[in-house]
């Protein structure tokens, strides 16, 4: 027997002592999401091992909410795997706070000053920079211009939500599987929530006020939702409980969208020919207006920092700069043109004639990130800011759990009276086991 | 079966057996098909079957990740946990077979129910302990808990086969001056063989498809399969064609086995039928 | 069994000697486990009692049983538990009802018998979060997927089936994976069935449905009691199904004690409430285990 057990330690050993592999000195492993952009980053990347040959880039490309649960995880209990993570703007105030992050300072040769301000803002804590900026949107309308000629209809420069409805109805076609509007619709606080905080925002309602009471029953909440729900279920595709940033995306390339409110981001997919059906056929207008018509506008970054974890802080750094640079932009452009570099960080990728020739929004997209103000004034005062989201760490686990409740108003569960109330009940317990409010 | 079915069931049991046979493969065939088209083609509405096909999606995927890598580690990971796992149970399904105590029938149910509970619930636990003995991110950690979730279900299955062993062919060994060990070795094991390769294959199955741990205890020196669909599942753009091309490429190792052993299978997993 | 006993129970000091050789060969296996399950446990039941949220460190200290008091009074978690009944005891239903009727099918001769058994046992083989993926973007998308085209082929609405249905959208997507494991383990046991036996049914004159009733059901009752156990054991835990399609949603109308429990420990990244789930799935499931002792393992003679 005992030659039995030998023999299983020995191959548990022997298994072990050949498996393990050790983390090379000088490999950097960098984690990111898998959009495309972070795609060519890392094709690119190449180049920058060979002008770098003592540092090696190991990657971890995953699906954002696999992503975002594991680089938590690797933070939070400091183990260190990852040299570089991708995050948002959401996070790097909030793991500054922390302490989890380190602080990024670039030298001269990056010009720092070229990244837009407001972007460079989203990504300080205390004075100090904490994370440098991959690409940056902020929200805008894009809309079928064929459709729009055919029936008749002229897109305003900067419309209202009423406006928006009324062209909605009128495109709509649902035999021939066009749908007058496409929002996100799927559960998260980075996709439907994302989009229905700032509508609640120009609707002139908010999330807390300032002793951190939910405000969700309010009477903006209310018209803020049901013009959300009753545009989605009389103009909306089916499926829109599905339908993220992705998928709507993916619908309005393939033309079964006649309006799309989202990220800036989309513009260099849409008018991209090779990505897009629509591609000669898209027009673009301002983010539209609610009765309050203020409020905090919308701005995301996915940004590159380093934890405080990483045992190789300094390769870590050059990588980032790297990535982040205008080299890195002029990279893009020469190997996959000018329509794919990443946007709405530098100025001087805006000033570029060949980038305002290949895209036709940049001048666009550039003034509204310019004009993003993610503290801007909400009707009531706030103690938090972030327009998309409320920038508390709880906000994660409260925006997912009201994007279920808004969705189940979307597939009829609920009308938009109990989900609000819901969600006022079910945001107060979080806050309170939370210790925030009383 | 019988002489004279009749010929009408013999068409209708034809038709029957070959339509619902059809109906549960289709997703799989039009995964593989979607995987040869081109992303606008993929999403075109209604959904084509006839189109010009091209491998750009898995031209993509390949460039996109390294597939070998991932396939690698799969399979390192579950044959290294099925051989783990087998070497554990076999004694173990010995002895409840042929020395049953008392506890015998308490400790297979405990050791059964101990797969029942949610593993996120202990993720932060494992997670702990795998860090602090250096196994996060190895396939020896990830294979080590693959073989301890299988091992249960492992040792039941095994003792099932086992006990079907007739107790008087081991005893005949035994007389003839058999220590266990030869016992267990040269008489059991291969009259048993049909069930522990098929035990072995459910267990290679089960290890090649876990998504939890292999997800959660990896970064990238380990990662699995299941890791490299993540990276697929939602990315930017249309993606269907590239999300069919790699779940493609991440199920047909299993699957082209499953087909080859599937006789195997069928005969092997026997659980005391055959009596 | 009793010819085992009886064989392998000598007298005296070589039944003690038997019985340390058997302690032997069973206590690797048994000792892994148990520091597998006592360790984690041990350590869910401390944090189950803090205050431990992983993005908030400054919430910290003992907790008491609020963990457990706020999951407790979540109108969520009795969903959750509902949900998961009603997933493990309808896919259940469907791989076994469905699996007893395909594996007789499948006993029948027919031509191409063998291509199209490896056809209908294929899905088992399909990890789970692909086999989501390929149904939620393939199949049953209400504008690109093959089902919806179907239906507007004949005139018909598609259905937008995670929306509309999602716990049983859910169920016919784990009922896909598993049915086949179920037609495996019962094809081989109806194969067992002495055809001589069948034929003497006939004899006497047993109909289809006699015939099924008295001698092939009897013969299949230990292979259901393999599938229904294998599978209850996995049925319990499903996750990945469930987060690619719905992520427990719309509302929470597919929410599993799983991605409940998933939710508070990777979305929240609450610790603590997540544990205090974790403990309580642990009674639940050594409640499902003695479930599953008095009504299968019974028939499976352990």
């Amino acid at each position: 027997m005992s030659r039995l057990k030998t023999a299983c330690t020995l191959a548990v050993l022997l298994s072990g002592s050949v498996l393990s592999t050790a983390q090379a000195a000088g490999t950097l492993t960098i984690a990111t999401v898998n959009n495309g952009d972070m795609i060519v980053m890392r094709q690119l990347s190449q180049e920058f091992e060979k002008a770098h040959p003592d540092i090696h880039l190991n990657w971890v490309t995953l699906e954002e909410n696999v992503l975002r649960q594991r680089v938590t995880t690797d933070i939070a209990m400091k183990t260190g795997q990852f040299d570089v993570v991708t995050i948002g703007n959401y996070e790097v105030p909030i793991w500054a706070k922390q302490g989890w992050l380190t602080e990024i300072k670039p030298d001269a040769a990056y010009d720092i000053n070229d990244v837009l301000p407001s972007v460079r803002e989203a990504l300080t804590s205390d004075g100090k920079l904490y994370a440098l900026p991959f690409y940056a949107e902020s929200v805008m309308t894009y809309y079928r211009k064929d459709l729009f000629q055919k029936a008749g209809l002229t897109m305003p420069d900067a419309p209202t939500y009423d406006q928006i409805r009324q062209f909605a109805d009128k495109i709509t076609d649902k035999s021939g599987q066009v749908y007058g509007i496409c929002l996100r619709g799927k559960p998260g606080w980075g996709e439907n929530m994302a989009y229905v905080s700032s509508l609640a925002n120009t609707y002139g309602a908010q999330w807390f006020d300032m002793s951190w009471k939910p405000m969700l029953t309010s009477d903006a909440w209310k018209k803020a939702l049901t013009w959300y729900v009753s545009a989605l279920k009389e103009d909306g595709p089916p499926g829109v409980t599905s339908n993220g940033f992705n998928e709507n995306l993916a619908l309005f390339a393939s033309g079964h969208c006649g309006i799309w409110i989202d990220s800036t981001v989309a513009g260099g997919l849409l008018f991209d020919p090779k990505q897009s059906q629509v591609a000669d056929k898209v027009g673009f207008a301002s983010a539209p207006k609610g009765p309050y018509g203020k409020g905090p506008t919308w701005l995301w970054s996915w940004s590159l920092a380093v934890p405080v974890s990483s045992h190789q802080g300094t390769d870590a750094q050059t990588f980032i700069t790297w990535a982040t640079s205008k080299e890195y932009v002029k990279l893009v452009a020469d190997r996959k043109g000018w329509v794919a570099v990443p946007a709405g960080t530098r100025a001087s990728t805006y000033a570029a004639p060949e980038y305002q020739k290949a895209a036709p929004f940049a001048s666009f997209v550039l003034n509204a990130i310019k004009t993003a103000d993610p503290s801007g004034q909400t009707a009531e005062p706030r103690p938090y800011t972030g327009a998309q989201f409320v920038g508390i760490p709880e906000f994660q686990a409260v925006g997912t759990q009201v994007g279920q409740t808004v969705a189940a108003t979307l597939s009829g569960q609920m009308t938009v009276d109990q989900a609000l109330t819901a969600a006022q009940s079910s945001v107060t317990r979080s806050l309170r086991q939370s210790g925030r409010a009383k | 079966m019988a002489i004279k079915t009749k010929r009408s069931t013999k068409i209708a049991v034809t038709c029957l057996g070959w339509g619902i046979a059809l109906w549960l493969f289709f997703p799989i065939f039009w995964m593989i098909l979607t995987g040869f088209k081109s992303e606008v083609q993929a999403v075109s509405t209604p959904p084509k079957l006839i189109f010009a096909p091209t491998l750009s999606s898995y031209a993509e995927v390949f460039e996109r990740a390294s597939y070998w890598h991932f396939t690698f580690n799969t399979v390192i990971i579950s044959v290294g946990a099925t051989v783990g796992a087998l070497l554990l149970a076999i004694p173990a399904a010995y002895s409840m077979a042929f020395m049953p105590s008392k506890r015998t029938r308490g400790t297979l149910l405990w050791m059964l129910s101990t797969r029942m509970l949610p593993p996120v619930g202990v993720l932060v636990p494992i997670y702990l302990l795998a860090r602090s003995t250096h196994l996060l991110d190895t396939c020896t950690g990830l294979a080590i808990v693959n073989m301890l979730t299988n091992l249960p279900i492992i040792v039941w299955m095994l003792f099932t086969f086992f006990r079907e062993v007739p107790a008087p062919i081991l005893e005949a060994g035994r007389m003839d001056g058999a220590t266990r060990w030869q016992e267990m070795t040269m008489v059991l094991l291969p009259l048993a063989l049909p069930g522990i390769a098929s035990t072995a294959l459910l267990s290679l199955i089960l290890c090649w498809n876990e998504a939890f741990w292999s997800l959660n205890l990896t970064s990238s020196n380990a990662a699995p399969l299941t890791a490299f669909i993540a990276s697929f599942s939602s990315p930017e753009g249309l993606f269907f064609g590239k999300l069919s091309a790699a779940s493609t490429l991440a199920v047909a190792p299993i699957l082209v086995l499953g087909w080859i052993s599937q006789k195997q299978l069928v005969r092997g997993l026997t659980f005391g039928a055959v009596k | 069994m009793q010819a085992v006993l009886e064989h392998s129970a000598p007298k005296g000091a070589s039944e003690r000697k038997g019985k340390r050789t058997g302690l032997l060969l069973l206590s690797p296996a048994v000792l892994i486990l148990l520091v597998w399950s006592l360790v984690p446990l041990a350590m869910t039941l401390w944090y189950s009692l803090i205050n431990y949220n992983l993005i908030d460190p400054t919430l910290h200290g003992f907790a008491g049983f609020s963990n457990y008091w706020y999951l407790l009074t979540d109108p969520d978690f009795l969903y959750s538990l509902l949900h998961t009944v009603i997933l493990v005891v309808g896919v259940l239903i469907i791989s076994v009802g469905g699996g007893t009727l395909l594996a007789i099918l499948y006993d029948q001769e027919f031509f191409g018998r063998g291509i199209a058994r490896v056809l209908v046992i294929s899905p088992f083989f399909v990890m789970p979060t692909v086999s989501a993926l390929l149904w939620k973007n393939l199949m049953l998308h209400p504008i690109y997927g093959v089902y919806s085209a179907m239906m507007r082929a004949v005139g018909l609405t598609p259905i937008d089936w995670l929306a509309r249905f999602p716990l049983l959208t859910v169920m016919m997507i784990v009922s896909w994976e598993w049915l086949p494991f179920a037609v495996l383990i019962l094809l081989t046991a109806v194969q067992s069935l002495d055809s001589e036996q069948k034929e003497a049914a006939r004899m006497d004159g047993a109909g289809p449905i006699a015939q099924f009733r008295h001698i092939i059901l009897p013969h299949l009752s230990r292979a259901i009691s393999v599938v229904v156990m294998i599978e209850t054991i996995y049925l319990l835990t499903i996750f990945a199904e469930i987060s690619v399609t719905t992520a427990g949603g719309p509302g929470v109308a597919s929410t599993n004690l799983a991605y409940l429990i998933y939710s508070r420990a990777l979305l929240q990244f609450d610790v603590g409430g997540a544990s205090a789930g974790g403990v309580l799935a642990i009674i639940i499931a050594n409640v499902a285990a003695m479930f599953l002792v008095r009504s299968v393992a019974r028939n499976l003679e352990v």
